[in-house]
């Protein structure tokens, strides 16, 4: 976490050109005063060691762009925002990739696996930067049926482009990774077992294969919403959405030094314990981990 | 499993449909805002769009109307001495923060005195410079107490200066020199500019701030002109994109943009004929030299040759066809008091500029087998880019210049252009900050922060010092006309074109006016019925 924080840090400083750089100079005295009042003028380590000193008490800084907030404040505001969208799109994925992985499972090597797969292969290929102006294009422009971008007063309808785009992916890569499990565990002898008891297909998914298949993906769950995260980055700039990741670009753009490293350390946080969720959900799910 | 599809299905439906509240609080005016203001607090904004803003909730001594005339503001009347020195403002007794208290010279006093004290760190700390003492409290040499502002009572407020100003009063109209309420900073400590805690004088006050978002200002009950105030409430949305400001226009959400997307000019202009709002800008879009290192340190010749090389017509006309006017001086139409100089070619025709351009250029040493290799730098944008492809195929075809193109990100294309290690040729641009040739000149005098090519000409920097001290105004204006006429000679900048500003206005907007200066002050505008 340090050696992330301790990167970051030298890369923001690093990049040339300055967070009060503009077409309109400042003249010398205004520009000194300024970077006092942010302590820019103080060594690089000793820059280091006060911003650690405040983060070890929670404190991000104050933001160097927006002088009326802190990256407290800043992040607090966005943050509720990436999340809901981040968790709507995982929500989507999860239910239309698995449902879709599964059918293709069970119908395997007919006409609609091809086409989920077809389908799905297309999902992972296409980045989410064509994807979501094509979308945008159609069904916003074009069709009328949905808003193209966000504004505190337009209705909840607002939400669909965004997390579809976001999910698109993965549901993609969810849905094959639940048929290649699936189909792996639908040839088990404990399902051979379950159909000679007499169960219905539907049934014998539902009981006894469901759950064991769900373990590549939830062990992908991790990575998912990592990807997720850096995936909002595009989408909030393309639907202009204030959340966090669009924040992050403007930030970087400004060289607003704290903000960015504020939002770099809150992901990274935020990366480590998802990771240690899914840890512990597999455990949950999969007794024999909990043995080993 | 189908089932749980469709459920998955039904559930985003019924998320979509539900619908915030509508709002009925009266006249609502949404504006489009290209990005977002640092701050609310007067002295620590710097972008043109928080000075939009923070116009309309604020108010300084002096304002503009509609049309960008000069008008009285929180105070009603003033006089200037003799010598031009000395500034005594007599404040509106009606005027009222938007908590009701009463405005007074004291206000101003403790505000201008906090813009120049170091610890502010305001962006706008040296703009009134000229003020008793101002520079060295700036620098920390002075206490800001002895700043040259004084309160003879609570209705009075006298300035001195250190030399006189022609444009003081312009300079009065900044948010940089509105007064804060110091009441509410004792109260509040940092958190005073928070909306809900902001006291302001103008005739908005701030109600919500959604970074990344929007800005909401309310009308101020307490203004002194509440009653001449149309609009209720004002929306800033944030729009960084110019293309996402536009199909938000076309939406129907907004009211007013703040720009037109290059790519989308002659769409809109056929769409929206009548719209489309174009005004002459006090802005110079301009190639500026490295005059620190080779090839154009020392070859006056070679720069004019690449000037006139440029046919700045076929710039306006055909690469960018907004109505902008060429530039064949530095300083643009519209400045008060002022006849802009015109560079010397600027009467010949292109083919003759050609003429004297390949003549120049062979002058200088360059010819068919010893082309001058040069880079253009700018920052990435489109437009930019159009800008300088059509500028190296006119050196190309008219000299035989081999131009590079070099496209940066903004704040990397800022630091080489301040560090004059790297750079030939870069774009910058400026823009006044009032009706003056002053602000266009001043910044190309030797060590200002802003002069980009490092231009430093002693006959040029004494013209300008003869200017600033010069009571008489006409004479002023020659030493300013005379100093620009060097300026040009010397061929330190290439300056290609003077901005248009172009928006789009709804038709439901009453009281627009174009004006040189851009500000459209919410406070002048109104919405017709059914809107």
């Amino acid at each position: 976490m340090l050696l992330v924080i301790a990167l970051a840090f030298l890369m923001v400083h690093a990049a040339p050109g300055g967070p009060f750089d503009a077409e309109r100079a400042l003249p010398p005295d205004v520009e000194a005063n300024i970077a006092r009042a942010y302590h820019l003028d103080e060594p690089l380590p000793q820059q280091f060691l006060r911003y650690l000193s405040g983060l070890l008490q929670g404190d991000l800084g104050p933001s160097f762009r927006y002088r009326d907030y802190t990256v407290n404040d800043l992040i607090g505001a966005a943050f509720p925002l990436s999340l809901k969208l981040g968790a709507m799109a995982m929500a989507l994925a999860l239910v239309l990739g698995v449902s879709a992985g599964t059918v293709a499972a069970l119908r395997q090597n007919t006409a609609l696996d091809r086409i989920v797969m077809a389908f799905s292969m297309t999902g992972i290929s296409i980045p989410v930067f064509v994807v979501a102006p094509i979308l945008v294009l159609f069904l916003a422009v074009k069709l009328q049926w949905l808003p193209a971008g966000w504004s505190s007063t337009t209705s909840a309808s607002r939400f669909v482009l965004p997390v579809v785009t976001l999910a698109l992916p993965q549901i993609a890569y969810i849905a094959r990774l639940t048929r290649a499990s699936m189909i792996d565990v639908l040839s088990r002898d404990f399902i051979r077992t379950a159909r000679a008891q007499g169960l219905g297909t539907m049934t014998v998914v539902r009981l006894h294969a469901l759950k064991p298949a769900m373990l590549p993906v939830l062990s992908y769950m991790g990575p998912a919403i990592a990807a997720i995260l850096t995936g909002s980055v595009v989408v909030e700039e393309i639907f202009g959405i204030p959340g966090l990741g669009q924040f992050f670009v403007r930030a970087a753009g400004n060289r607003d030094y704290t903000l960015v490293l504020g939002i770099v350390v809150f992901y990274a946080t935020l990366i480590v314990l998802f990771n240690l969720v899914v840890d512990i959900l597999y455990g949950v799910i999969d007794p024999r981990v909990r043995q080993r | 499993m189908k089932t749980r599809i469709l459920l998955a299905l039904l559930a985003v439906l019924a998320v979509s449909a539900c619908s915030d509240a509508p709002e009925d609080e009266g006249l609502i005016l949404h504006r489009g805002l290209p990005s977002e203001p640092e701050s609310m607090d007067p002295h620590k904004g710097r972008t043109t769009q928080a000075a939009d803003v923070q116009r309309d909730i604020g108010e300084g001594l002096l304002s503009y109307n509609a049309t960008g005339a000069l008008v009285a503001g929180a105070a009603h009347s003033w006089e200037v001495s003799e010598q031009g020195r000395t500034y005594t403002f007599y404040l509106r007794p009606e005027a009222r923060w938007s908590n009701g208290d009463a405005v007074i010279a004291d206000h101003f006093v403790s505000s201008l005195r906090r813009l120049v004290t170091p610890e502010t760190g305001a962006f706008y700390a040296q703009y009134l410079e000229d003020i008793v003492n101002a520079e060295d409290i700036v620098a920390g040499r002075k206490a800001p107490e002895t700043l040259g502002v004084e309160a003879v009572d609570d209705l009075t407020l006298r300035l001195s200066l250190d030399e006189p100003v022609p444009y003081l009063l312009n300079l009065l109209t900044h948010p940089s020199t509105f007064p804060v309420h110091p009441g509410s900073m004792e109260q509040h400590g940092e958190a005073f500019v928070r909306p809900g805690n902001l006291l302001s004088n103008g005739a908005y006050v701030l109600d919500e701030w959604v970074p990344g978002l929007s800005i909401v200002i309310r009308r101020n009950e307490h203004y002194w002109n509440n009653a001449e105030t149309a609009i209720d409430r004002v929306t800033y949305h944030i729009l960084v994109q110019p293309m996402a400001e536009l199909n938000r226009y076309r939406a129907g959400d907004l009211h007013i943009t703040s720009n037109v997307p290059a790519d989308a000019f002659q769409t809109v202009k056929e769409q929206y004929p009548d719209e489309l709002k174009l005004a002459q800008n006090l802005g110079v879009y301009y190639y500026g030299y490295n005059l620190t290192k080779p090839p154009f340190r020392d070859s006056p010749e070679l720069r004019q040759a690449l000037s006139m090389a440029i046919d700045r017509d076929m710039l306006t006309d055909k690469i960018i066809g907004r109505g902008e006017k060429p530039a064949y001086s530095w300083v643009p139409p519209g400045v008060a008091n002022y006849e802009p100089t015109v560079v010397s070619f600027a009467s010949l025709t292109q083919e003759e500029r050609n003429i004297v351009a390949r003549r120049l250029y062979a002058e200088a040493g360059y010819g068919p087998d010893n082309p001058l290799q040069v880079q253009l730098r700018y920052n990435t944008s489109d437009f930019h880019r159009r800008v300088a492809v059509a500028i190296q195929a006119m050196w190309r075809d008219v000299l035989g210049v081999e131009t590079t193109l070099v496209n940066e990100e903004f704040q990397v294309l800022l630091a080489n252009v301040r560090e004059r290690e790297i750079t030939q040729v870069f774009r910058m641009s400026w823009v006044g900050d009032y009706p003056d040739a002053h602000t266009f000149l001043s910044i190309l005098q030797s060590g200002v922060s802003s002069n980009t090519p490092g231009y430093a000409n002693p006959e040029f920097d004494s013209l300008m010092e003869r200017a600033s001290s010069q009571t008489d105004l006409y004479q002023r204006r020659l030493y300013l006309e005379e100093a620009e006429r060097i300026l040009l000679g010397d061929h330190a900048v290439i300056p290609l074109y003077f901005f248009v500003s172009e928006r789009l206005v709804s038709s439901a907007v009453r009281g627009w006016e174009d004006n040189v200066l851009d500000y459209h002050y919410s406070q002048h505008l109104s919405l017709s019925a059914g809107e």
